[in-house]
C-alpha cells in the first residue's frame, strides 16, 4: 500500500504545481497509523502528510459537496465504493462534476480498529499488514490477526468497482472475492416478527442520537435535515423515548432508500456499532426483488426504480405484504 | 482493606441490589454501557471505557423536569419530582479515575449557585464505587491533567486483579455500603494492590498521550488561541455530529424543549451539542453559523473557557472516548498537540 | 418543592400595548396579583409559553414600580409570535431574574447619562432611564438619543413624548432613518445624529440596539471623545438555562446570561469576536 500512496503523492503535487487543481482531498497523517483524517491540501508541501493506508475507510465524496463550490478544481482520491457515493451526489446536483478530478484508486479493502480491539487486543500502538496478516503492536505485546476477521463490515463484502475515473492508481491485482451482501438481511428475513423486533430494538435502544450517521451519509445530503429544523414540528435531539429512536433511523432508511448506494460508512462511523446498514440493505433486496436488480451510483444519469413508474411496476399493496412480483 | 473473589462478585453485586439500584458496565447488543443489574446481565468491569460515560447517572441525556397544565386560562406548573425527598440511593460501581474527575468537572457547573437541584438530588442519591486502572490504552492521558487512575477516589475505591477485587471506603456513604455487604469480604490486599499501582503506573508513564504539553491553554491566551489559524485546518473534516459531545464524560451542555402530551405539557432537557447547526440559533442570527466556530467552541471551552471560570482546572479528563469515537479521527489530543505547547514534539 | 430556578412562575398578563406594528409591551404579574420578583435595570426574565418555547426578554419596566413588569417584544420567533397572539388574561411563565444589572448605583450615580438606543433596543434602556427618573437627583444630566425605522417604530413613544422630555435637565432627540409624513423631528441614522449632536464626551452612554448600529453609534462616540470604559451596552444571545450551566451563550469565557447581558465596551474588547 506503501507505494499506492507514494504515486497519490506524487500525482497530488504535479497536479498541483500545474495548477490544473487548486487543491486535492485526501487523508493526512493522523497519531497513529490507524487514525488518518480527511484533508484538503493546497500546497505541494503540505502534501508530504498525505497518507493513503488500510484505516483510510472514510469516504471522501460528501465533502465535494462543499468542496466543488469552490474557486478552481478539487481532485479527489475515490476508493472504488466511493465512487457510486459519488456519482449519485452528482445525479442528485450535489456535486458540481466539472469541478472535481476523480483519481479512482485501488482499496484491498480496510481495516477497522474497532474489530481487531474487539479481538481483545488493548492498547493498540501499531498495525501492519503483510499478506491476509494483520501485526498489531500494543502496549501489551504483538499479535497476529487474520486480515479477512478485521476488515470494515463494508469490506468484507465489497464486489464493487470503479465506476468514475478521471485516472486511476492502480498498482495491484484486485482479489477474486465471492460474498453475499444479503446474508445477514437473510438471516433477519429469517426471524419471526417478534425475533426481528426484538433483534432491532436492542440495537437501536443503544443509539445516543448523535446524527453521526446521518451527518457522514452522502445521501444525506439535505440543506436542512427535518431532524434539525425547529419549523417541522418533528425536530428532534433527544433519545427521549425508544419509539422515536427506532422511527428515526427507519425514517432515514426510507429517505435513503432506492439512492443509498450501500457504503457502509453509517455503520462505520456509529460509537454504539449499531448495524445501521442492515436497515438500509434490507431496503436494496427489496427493491432488487420488487422492481429488478439495481444498484444506486453505478452511473450518474437515469432514472431510478423508485423515481421511474413503469406499468409493470410491482403494486404497492404487494409491496406492503412483502410480496414481490 | 477488604477483598472478595471475582467469582463472587455476582454476590455483591446481588446483595447491593436488594437495597438499591446498581449501575455497572453491562454489554448489551455488543457495546459496554452503564446499566441497572439485574440477574443474568453480562458485567463487562474489564471495559476500560464505556461507550457513554457514567454522567448519565446524573445528568441523563434525557430527563423531564416539570409539567404544564392548562385549564381555561389558567396554568398550573408541576414540579414532577415528587418524591425528591425520599430519593432512592443508588450505586454507581466500577468508575474509572477519569470519569470520577469528571463528575467534578461537572459538580462545578450544577452545583454552583443557583444550584441546579435535578442534577444535586442525584448526586446526593449516588454512591460512586471507583475502579482503579489497570489496563490503560494507547488513547489514554487522564496524567496530562493530572489523574492518577491507579488510586481514583470515591466513596469506595477497589482494585481488581486476576483473583480479586479490593475494597476501600473514603467516604461515609462508603462506609455505609461497605457495612452493608461487609459480610461476604475478607480482610487484606494492601500488597497486592500497592504492586499493582506501580505496575500500572509504569505504563501510564509509557503511554503516547501522557505528557501532553498544556502549557499555552491559559486564559492570558484566550484570544491569541481563539485567532490561531489552525482552526480551519484542524476543523476541516469535521461532520459536525454530536458524537464527541455525546460520549465525553464533562460535555454537560444541554437544550430545554417541551413536548405536548395528552395530560398537558411536558419540559423535559436534553443533551444538546456545541457541534450542532442550530445550538446558538436565534429567531434573528446565530453567532457560530460555521463548524470551524463550533468545533473551536468545543475545545477553547474545554482547554480555556471552562478553566478560566474554575480556577485553572480543565474540562477535559483524557479518557479518550473522542480520541476512539471521532468518525474522521478529529479528537482533543490532535488539538492540543497543535495549539498546545511547544512540547508535543 | 425545593428551590429550582428552572421551574418558572406563573405570570397573568394584565395589559397589552400595541407600541409599533411588531412590538407590544406586556403587563405582567403573579397569580396573586402582585409583582412577581424584585430585579435591577438590565435584568432579564425567561418568559415561556408552554409548549411553545422560553425566550429571555429583557424587563423593560423600572425596578421603582412596586405593582407589576413590563415586557417589550418584538414579534421575530415563534415564541415571540405566539407572545403576540395574547389576550388580556392570558397566563405565561416567567423566572428570573437573571444577570447582571446597569451598574446604576455604582458607577453611574453622580454622572451625566447618554442613553442611545435604536428600535426594539430601547427596552433595557427604559428599565434604566425610569429608574434614573425615580431617583433623579442621584444623577447628573440626562442625555436620550432614540431612533427607529420610522415614527411608526418609536416604542413606547407616549412615554418619551409626555414625561421623558418634560423632565428636568433632560434632553430627548429623536430620530428616524427615512422622511415620513407627520414627522417634523430629525431624519437620519442614530450614528450620524450623535455626531451632529456633538455630545460631551465626559458623560457616561450605554447604548443598545441592532449590532450595526452599536458599532457605527460607538466609533462616532470615540471620535466624540468618549471613553471606551465610560460605554455600556448589552448583548443577546441564544439561552435556555438563564443561568451559566446550558452551554450556549457563552463569548469566550463570559456567559452572557450570567456574566452579562450587560458589559463594559472595554470588556467587549477582552473578549473574542463571536457575537
Amino acid at each position: 500500500m506503501k507505494d499506492v500512496e507514494l504515486k497519490m503523492i506524487e500525482r497530488a503535487k504535479e497536479l498541483l504545481a500545474s495548477g490544473e487543481v487548486a487543491r486535492v482531498i485526501g487523508w493526512k497523517k493522523g497519531e497513529f497509523y490507524f487514525d488518518p483524517v480527511p484533508a484538503s491540501f493546497e500546497t505541494v508541501e503540505e502534501l508530504d502528510s498525505l497518507v493513503y493506508n488500510y484505516f483510510c475507510g472514510a469516504n471522501l465524496s460528501k465533502y465535494l459537496i462543499e468542496m466543488s463550490k469552490k474557486e478552481g478544481k478539487t481532485a479527489v482520491f475515490l476508493k472504488p465504493c466511493d465512487t457510486y457515493s459519488f456519482n449519485q451526489l452528482v445525479k442528485e446536483h450535489r456535486i458540481k462534476r466539472e469541478n472535481v478530478y476523480v483519481i479512482a484508486v485501488e482499496c484491498l479493502a480496510k481495516l477497522d480498529i474497532n474489530k481487531i480491539k474487539a479481538q481483545g487486543v488493548t492498547g493498540v500502538t501499531d498495525v501492519e499488514v503483510v499478506d491476509k496478516q494483520v501485526k498489531v503492536t500494543s502496549l501489551y505485546g504483538e499479535v497476529v490477526l487474520n486480515k479477512p476477521d478485521v476488515v470494515l463490515e463494508k469490506c468484507s463484502v465489497c464486489q464493487k468497482t470503479h465506476q468514475v475515473k478521471d485516472e486511476e492508481i492502480i498498482l495491484h491485482e484486485r482479489p477474486e472475492r465471492d460474498v453475499n451482501r444479503f446474508a445477514q438481511v437473510a438471516e433477519l428475513e429469517a426471524m419471526t416478527e417478534d425475533e426481528c423486533f426484538a433483534f432491532w430494538r436492542n440495537q437501536l435502544s443503544k443509539c445516543i442520537r448523535c446524527n453521526a450517521c446521518r451527518n457522514v451519509c452522502p445521501a444525506c445530503s439535505c440543506v436542512k435535515c427535518v431532524f434539525d429544523n425547529p419549523a417541522s414540528g418533528i425536530a428532534a435531539k433527544a433519545n427521549d423515548d425508544k419509539f422515536e429512536e427506532q422511527l428515526f433511523h427507519i425514517i432515514r432508511a426510507f429517505h435513503v432508500a432506492g439512492r443509498c448506494t450501500d457504503c457502509g460508512e453509517c455503520s462505520r462511523v456509529c460509537p454504539q456499532n449499531i448495524p445501521l446498514h442492515l436497515l438500509n440493505r434490507k431496503f436494496i433486496k427489496d427493491i432488487d426483488s420488487f422492481y429488478g436488480e439495481y444498484q444506486a451510483g453505478e452511473t450518474a444519469e437515469g432514472k431510478t426504480p423508485l423515481t421511474e413508474y413503469t406499468e409493470g411496476d410491482t403494486e404497492p399493496n404487494d409491496v406492503f405484504k412483502g410480496e414481490a412480483k | 482493606m477488604l477483598k472478595i473473589a471475582k467469582e463472587r462478585l455476582n454476590d455483591l453485586y446481588a446483595k447491593i441490589a436488594e437495597s438499591m439500584g446498581l449501575f455497572i458496565p453491562i454489554k448489551r447488543a455488543g457495546e459496554v454501557n452503564y446499566a441497572v443489574w439485574a440477574e443474568g446481565k453480562e458485567v463487562s468491569l474489564e471495559t476500560l471505557k464505556t461507550v457513554k460515560s457514567p454522567k448519565n447517572a446524573f445528568f441523563p441525556q434525557t430527563e423531564n423536569m416539570m409539567k404544564f397544565k392548562t385549564e381555561g386560562k389558567n396554568l398550573e406548573v408541576i414540579d414532577i419530582r415528587k418524591d425528591w425527598s425520599e430519593e432512592k440511593s443508588f450505586v454507581m460501581f466500577g468508575v474509572k479515575a477519569c470519569d470520577y474527575k469528571a463528575i467534578e468537572v461537572l459538580d462545578k457547573v450544577f452545583l454552583a449557585e443557583p444550584v441546579d437541584t435535578y442534577y444535586q438530588l442525584r448526586r446526593k442519591a449516588g454512591i460512586i464505587v471507583t475502579l482503579a486502572c489497570s489496563r490503560p490504552e494507547e488513547s489514554c492521558f487522564c496524567k496530562a491533567f493530572g489523574i492518577d487512575a491507579t488510586s481514583p477516589l470515591g466513596d469506595v475505591t477497589t482494585w481488581m486483579d486476576e483473583t480479586y477485587l479490593y475494597w476501600q471506603a473514603n467516604t461515609e456513604k462508603g462506609e455505609a455500603l461497605t457495612a452493608l455487604v461487609q459480610d461476604l469480604f475478607t480482610e487484606g490486599g494492601e500488597e497486592e494492590v500497592a504492586a499493582q499501582k506501580e505496575t500500572t503506573a509504569a505504563i501510564i508513564d509509557k503511554l503516547p498521550y501522557s505528557n501532553l504539553d498544556l502549557s499555552r491553554f491559559k486564559p492570558e491566551n484566550l484570544n491569541e488561541l481563539f485567532n490561531a489559524s489552525e482552526w480551519e485546518e484542524m476543523s476541516e473534516a469535521c461532520l459536525g455530529c454530536g458524537t464527541c459531545t455525546f460520549v465525553c464524560p464533562t460535555c454537560q451542555c444541554f437544550d430545554i424543549r417541551d413536548f405536548k402530551t395528552n395530560e398537558g405539557v411536558l419540559r423535559y432537557r436534553c443533551w444538546d451539542s456545541c457541534m450542532y447547526s442550530d445550538f446558538t440559533l436565534m429567531a434573528h442570527g446565530n453567532s457560530r453559523t460555521t463548524q470551524m466556530q463550533r468545533f473551536r467552541q468545543r475545545f477553547m471551552h474545554k482547554l480555556v473557557y471552562y478553566p478560566s471560570q474554575n480556577d485553572g482546572l480543565y474540562s477535559c479528563v483524557g479518557c479518550g472516548r473522542c480520541v476512539n469515537k471521532c468518525p474522521q479521527n478529529l479528537n482533543i489530543v490532535k488539538v492540543i498537540k497543535t495549539l498546545g505547547g511547544k512540547n508535543n514534539d | 418543592m425545593i428551590n429550582e430556578t428552572l421551574i418558572p412562575k406563573i405570570g397573568v398578563v394584565t395589559d397589552i400595548r400595541k407600541d409599533t406594528p411588531d412590538v407590544k409591551t406586556f403587563r405582567v404579574v403573579g397569580t396573586d396579583g402582585k409583582k412577581l420578583f424584585q430585579h435591577m435595570p438590565g435584568q432579564c426574565a425567561m418568559v415561556s409559553i408552554p409548549g411553545v418555547g422560553e425566550c429571555m426578554f429583557s424587563i423593560t419596566s423600572s425596578p421603582t414600580n412596586e405593582e407589576y413588569m413590563e415586557f417589550s417584544i418584538k414579534k421575530c420567533g415563534c415564541v415571540t409570535e405566539v407572545l403576540h397572539a395574547l389576550e388580556v388574561g392570558a397566563q405565561l411563565t416567567v423566572r428570573g431574574p437573571y444577570g447582571k444589572n446597569f451598574p446604576v448605583e455604582e458607577d453611574f450615580k453622580g454622572k451625566d447619562l447618554l442613553f442611545i438606543a435604536g428600535g426594539i433596543g430601547l427596552a433595557p434602556l427604559r428599565s434604566v432611564i425610569n429608574y434614573v427618573r425615580h431617583y433623579r437627583e442621584n444623577y447628573g444630566k440626562v442625555v436620550i438619543v432614540y431612533g427607529a425605522r420610522s415614527k411608526d417604530d418609536l416604542v413606547d413613544i407616549d412615554e418619551i413624548k409626555n414625561e421623558w422630555v418634560n423632565e428636568p435637565n433632560t434632553e430627548v432627540y429623536l430620530t428616524i432613518d427615512r422622511p415620513q409624513d407627520g414627522w417634523d423631528g430629525h431624519v437620519g441614522f442614530v450614528p450620524a445624529y450623535v455626531k451632529e449632536l456633538g455630545l460631551n464626551p465626559n458623560m457616561t452612554a450605554v447604548l443598545c440596539g441592532p449590532p450595526i448600529m452599536i458599532k457605527f453609534t460607538l466609533a462616532g462616540l470615540l471620535e466624540l471623545g468618549f471613553e471606551k470604559s465610560r460605554v455600556y451596552t448589552t448583548l443577546e444571545l441564544r439561552m435556555k438555562c438563564g443561568v451559566g450551566k446550558c452551554g450556549r451563550c457563552n463569548v469566550g469565557d463570559k456567559f452572557v446570561c450570567k456574566d452579562g447581558p450587560v458589559f463594559r465596551m472595554t470588556e467587549l474588547d477582552e473578549l473574542p469576536d463571536e457575537y
